[in-house]
């Protein structure tokens, strides 16, 4: 759907991205992650063809860009960095506006342009939102009417920067289970974002950049493996660690890391004990971790790098994570706290913490 | 992609307060003038007002007189100036260059709307003087109406050489238009645009007046702006007119060139 080729772009001194070669595919849900400033907004601009590269080739649907950008764009929806839309004017005259300002097909038409505007506004949950000037909008208002211009040309390739950007949880959650549709009827979405719980449960497929190179591609699954230890939460810690016999790598409090068994045998041993055993999960690496690990160019390196193994080989191997412990071991139950978390006896006040997701949304 | 920008422009709530001011300014000396019935002896003051006492049907002509020099340069700055950057500082312009619009396409429809703005702001002027001028100062005998020659002007020779006046008016507009709309390709703000527009304006109209710079006169863009007056003359005096429509229109071709070679070349990051 989307693939670059030594994607190069310098202003002036700057090499913004350099050398990327991406690979969307059809039908992917592909989160491409970054640091602010690490090029990810140029490389959309670039696909999209507002910025034009250096160097390298873009092919978006098969097509060369932005040669054919008059035969590509029309099956694209896009938001690039953060919604606009004329303030005087109300959600749907934008919609109107916009849509009239482009080319039309059979399936995108002035006839059904009304009920197309209709179906988006539903979509993004604004379909009572009236006369009322966008100038008056709140930010998250916006934010649903900036998706909703992306949708309304019923695009094939949905390309979105920061798409949950200034929405509470419970709108998270509707944009995440709308985008999750969309993707299910065919649509490619291809996100960027630095929520990486977002990314997380809606993306199966990431690409990380990182000052401007692309430093990790592939299957989320594949990023977040599972790390071969476990975790087990227990009554009795010093009665299980002596049973375990130097197999915990790590204690806190009750919470123990155990390397060398499965969580049926750590469980089954541990139960054999006596020891009465709360929580079991295999470890696994979170997004976080993985993009932590290879985004972590600061100048704090050297001090945290020390004391953190999963990152100091971070800059030669691809797709190796922190060892810190997965946050989503189990993803239905209580978030536990992090058993060994490398950054908690780092130096703190060099790096900043990292960007944490938002809670995540409540069932409704 | 025209009739969206026209669409915009004309739900543009500025477009009709700057139109509306436009108006005002000439309804206003028109009020003081029917009151006092003391206008600028002739020679003195804005063209053409001295004649006005005595016959209203010439007052749009008057009318444009007053506001050329500075309120429609400014009106027509400000929305060149606004075609482009105004788009870019709000972001919809990276949205419509997805839509996608081509480039050239939105530039093109982006000049046509700020030429339909001069239009329209120039007949309203226009209309509005007659009415106001009709209405306060009277109609005098037809023989009333002379040229500024001396001869009389028949209802239909006023009637024509009025259009003619506003056409060109209008035409002059355009090279502060193309001015202000390269500006506006250049710069993400329209206030720099708009101001970038007028500062050429002011420029213009200082060497204009210098006569050291006699050298370049005749190809400054304000140089042949007051030749309209030459429709009111017994003949019409074509020369000055010629030459201001071919000044005009040079200015706009280069303009808009380098206007679409900036703009298909730019890397759009607003």
């Amino acid at each position: 759907m989307i693939r670059t080729s030594g994607l190069t772009k310098r202003f002036g001194r700057v090499l913004a991205v350099d050398g990327v070669d991406l690979d969307v595919r059809a039908g992917d849900r592909y989160g491409f992650l970054g640091p602010n400033g690490s090029g990810k907004t140029t490389t959309v601009r670039m696909i999209l063809g507002l910025v034009y590269a250096t160097r390298g080739e873009i092919e978006v649907m098969g097509q060369p860009m932005p040669k054919r950008a008059r035969d590509v764009l029309p099956h694209v929806g896009a938001l690039v960095e953060g919604p606009a839309a004329y303030p005087q004017l109300s959600a749907r005259a934008n919609l109107s506006l916009l849509d009239a300002a482009g080319p039309s097909s059979d399936a995108v038409s002035r006839r059904n342009r009304r009920q197309r505007i209709d179906t988006v506004l539903e979509q993004v949950g604004l379909a009572s939102v009236g006369r009322r000037p966008v100038g008056a909008y709140s930010l998250g208002m916006r934010q649903r009417l900036g998706l909703a211009a992306a949708l309304v040309g019923r695009p094939q390739l949905l390309i979105l920067d920061e798409p949950t950007n200034g929405l509470d949880p419970q709108g998270i959650r509707e944009v995440r289970d709308l985008l999750g549709g969309l993707n299910e009827a065919g649509t490619t979405i291809f996100m960027s974002s630095h929520l990486l719980a977002e990314v997380e449960q809606l993306c199966t497929r990431v690409g990380v950049v990182d000052r401007g190179r692309l430093v990790a591609q592939a299957e989320l699954e594949e990023l977040r493996g599972v790390t071969g230890r476990s975790l087990v939460r227990v009554g009795d810690p010093v009665r299980a660690v002596t049973l375990l016999d130097g197999r915990v790598t790590h204690r806190d409090d009750d919470r123990l890391v155990v390397t060398g068994l499965s969580v049926a045998d750590l469980t089954a041993r541990l139960v054999r004990g006596g020891v009465a055993v709360h929580e079991a999960a295999p470890e696994r690496r979170s997004l976080e971790d993985v993009v932590l690990a290879l985004t972590s160019h600061g100048s704090d390196r050297v001090d945290s790098g020390r004391l953190d193994p999963g990152r100091l080989d971070s800059g030669g191997s691809r797709r190796t994570g922190g060892h810190r412990r997965g946050r989503t071991a189990d993803p239905t139950g209580p978030v536990p706290e992090p058993l060994d978390s490398p950054r908690s006896d780092a130096s703190p006040p060099t790096r900043p913490p990292p960007e944490h997701p938002p809670m995540p949304a409540p069932p409704r | 992609m025209i009739r969206v920008e026209v669409r915009k422009l004309l739900r543009r709530r500025r477009t009709w307060v700057s139109i509306f001011l436009l108006c005002l300014l000439p309804t206003v000396v028109a009020v003081f003038l029917a009151i006092s019935e003391v206008g600028p002896r002739p020679g003195e003051g804005p063209t053409f007002l001295s004649a006005v006492l005595g016959n209203g049907a010439l007052y749009p002509v008057a009318a444009l007189g007053i506001v050329l020099p500075i309120f429609l340069p400014i009106a027509v700055a400000v929305v060149a100036g606004d075609a482009v950057a105004g788009e870019a500082s709000t972001g919809t312009l990276r949205y419509l260059l997805v839509r996608p619009v081509g480039r050239t396409r939105l530039l093109v429809a982006k000049l046509v709307a700020v030429g339909l703005f001069v239009l329209l702001a120039v007949f309203s002027v226009a209309v509005s003087a007659y009415v106001v001028g009709v209405a306060l100062l009277g109609t005098g005998p037809v023989v009333s109406s002379t040229t500024v020659s001396g001869t009389p002007l028949t209802r239909e020779q006023l009637a024509v050489r009025t259009v003619l006046t506003i056409l060109y008016v209008g035409w002059s507009m355009l090279s502060v238009a193309a001015v202000s709309l390269f500006l506006s390709t250049v710069t993400d703000s329209a206030l720099a645009a708009a101001l970038g527009g007028l500062s050429v304006l002011v420029g213009s109209t200082v060497l204009v007046a210098l006569d050291a710079a006699e050298s370049v006169r005749d190809y400054l863009p304000t140089r042949y702006w007051l030749a309209w007056v030459d429709f009111f003359r017994d003949p019409i005096f074509w020369r000055d007119i010629e030459r201001g429509v071919v000044v005009q229109g040079a200015y706009v071709v280069i303009l808009l060139g380098m206007a679409w070679a900036n703009f298909t070349t730019r890397d759009i990051t607003s």
